[in-house]
């Protein structure tokens, strides 16, 4: 490191630029309070006080986020599906501007690869519903995945030849700590409050009705509470006594050492469990499928990094000197049919964001407006409909095979 | 390596064995009402715990029963269906 750069960390007068102030006593009531400060989290507080000039709002967290691979992108498999992550899409692409902070969104393009027939056939579906509702993405063979992609053994060293893939040209990746510090100063400055390392503790239910929150700095009055925890989810929903389908998989995430930059699409195998891209730093950002079972933990395995290397030394053989610099885990909250779970609750005032599994990041934007919309109005936005939490009980799921780490 | 241990083949390693979920009872399909059946087959005990799971050791088809802390993956005991006292 330059030594005068030291000048600036010891000076008083280039103090580091705070995104939002530091908030550490609660006032005694809020309008809303929001559990959960990740992305989904702080989007929803911006909207609640850009779009509703709800601005009494405070934010909790007790721990991170960004333990997602960064992957946006639309091309679902379910008409309600496509639907919502093209909303989400559309806000994405102007959000650097928004909120003034530069997102390095950068639209790549998006491969699913096909190595079977039953794969080729789903993503043909898959291609189908989403011209249906205008959304780019369309099959393409070896030939053109070969033109994107150079360096991609098409073969896969003879185990499972690509036939094919989805293409998807909105497909984009973004820098993650990025979007939750973005809506985190646009909320804070229009009033909103965000307290760190604050734990929830208990919720106050009366016949029905939300009345306030508990946490590990003192209770709080409220009306309206919304749980946006991802894997803490069940913990926050025995609270209210709210039943849902959700359970716990790590799902595991690593990224190699800096290359220059030589991939510049996204590619996704589901048979091969892999979904790769090169970050902005040039680093390869790779991800596979869920943990086998249920664990409430963020540690990560060997097993992982040793199953997903393999995979990639499959499809990009020259890889084999890379080194590995830093892996993770994150809790993916899952639903059995691979849709979220969001808006009202039978508890009056407590709403959910929840069930984002594998597929949280990409709906940042517009699980923050509509979430902020059904805690204004107490009524879900038409687009959210499909994802309530009332479908089991009513047997009418969403089942969204197209969502990550699914096999086809 | 992880472990677990099979209830009849003893100690493996845990790449032999399949997780099969939450063991739970069943409601009399024939006298719940619906909102309870669907509650039966869609909801389930998400918070961490210690909680009972069936578990399959695959090489020799052995379904059994284990008790582990979702929380810490630390599993308590092992044991075949219904020997739950006499393991």
């Amino acid at each position: 490191m330059p030594l005068r750069l030291l000048k600036y960390a010891l000076s008083r007068k280039h103090p580091a630029p705070r995104f939002f102030r530091d908030c550490t006593e609660p006032k005694k009531s809020y309008d809303a309070v929001i559990i959960g400060g990740g992305g989904h989290g702080l989007a929803a507080a911006y909207y609640l006080a850009k779009d509703h000039g709800i601005t009494n709002v405070a934010v909790l967290e007790k721990g991170n986020t960004g333990r997602n691979t960064t992957i946006v992108r639309s091309n679902y498999l379910t008409p309600e599906g496509v639907n919502f992550y093209d909303a989400s899409v559309k806000i994405y692409e102007g959000l650097s501007e928004e909120l003034d902070i530069n997102l390095f969104y950068s639209t790549r393009g998006h491969f699913t690869l096909a190595h079977t027939e039953s794969a080729l056939r789903t993503m043909r579906w898959r291609a189908e519903v989403n011209k249906h509702v205008g959304v780019d993405s369309y099959v393409v063979g070896p030939d053109d995945i070969s033109r994107a992609c150079p360096q991609l053994d098409i073969s896969c060293s003879g185990k499972a030849p690509i036939l094919g893939a989805l293409y998807h040209g909105p497909g984009s990746i973004a820098r993650h700590d990025a979007v939750a510090w973005g809506y985190a100063r646009g909320a804070d400055s229009m009033g909103v409050e965000i307290f760190q390392n604050t734990e929830v503790t208990g919720l106050d239910i009366q016949s029905g009705k939300i009345k306030g929150v508990h946490t590990s700095r003192g209770y709080i009055a409220t009306n309206k509470v919304l749980s946006a925890v991802a894997g803490f989810t069940p913990r926050i929903t025995n609270m209210a006594g709210v039943d849902t389908p959700i359970v716990i998989h790590p799902l595991q995430a690593c990224v190699s050492e800096p290359m220059k930059p030589w991939l510049d699409t996204i590619l996704v195998s589901g048979s091969l469990h892999v979904y790769v891209s090169q970050s902005s730093r040039g680093e390869l950002v790779m991800g596979s499928s869920l943990d086998p079972y249920e664990v409430h933990s963020t540690r990560s395995s060997l097993d992982f990094v040793e199953g997903l290397t393999s995979h990639m030394l499959d499809m990009f053989p020259f890889l084999s000197n890379v080194k590995i610099v830093r892996q993770w885990a994150g809790m993916a909250d899952m639903t059995p049919d691979f849709s979220p779970i969001m808006g009202t609750t039978p508890v009056e005032g407590f709403y959910l964001d929840a069930g984002w599994g594998t597929w949280g990041f990409k709906a940042t934007p517009i699980s923050g407006k509509t979430m902020a919309a059904t805690m204004a109005n107490d009524k879900a936005p038409e687009l959210i409909q499909p994802f309530r939490l009332s479908r089991f009980e009513d047997y009418d799921l969403t089942g969204e095979k197209g969502a990550a780490s699914v096999g086809h | 390596m992880k472990l677990l241990t099979c209830p009849v083949n003893g100690t493996r390693p845990l790449s032999e064995f399949v997780f099969g979920g939450e063991l739970r009872a069943m409601p009399d399909p024939a006298a719940v009402s619906d909102s309870a059946w669907a509650a039966y087959v869609y909801n389930r005990s998400g918070a961490p715990g210690l909680k009972k799971e069936w578990w399959y050791h695959s090489p020799s088809g052995t379904w059994f029963v284990a008790e582990r802390n979702t929380l810490t993956d630390q599993v308590a005991r092992t044991y075949l269906y219904g020997q739950e006292n006499q393991a």
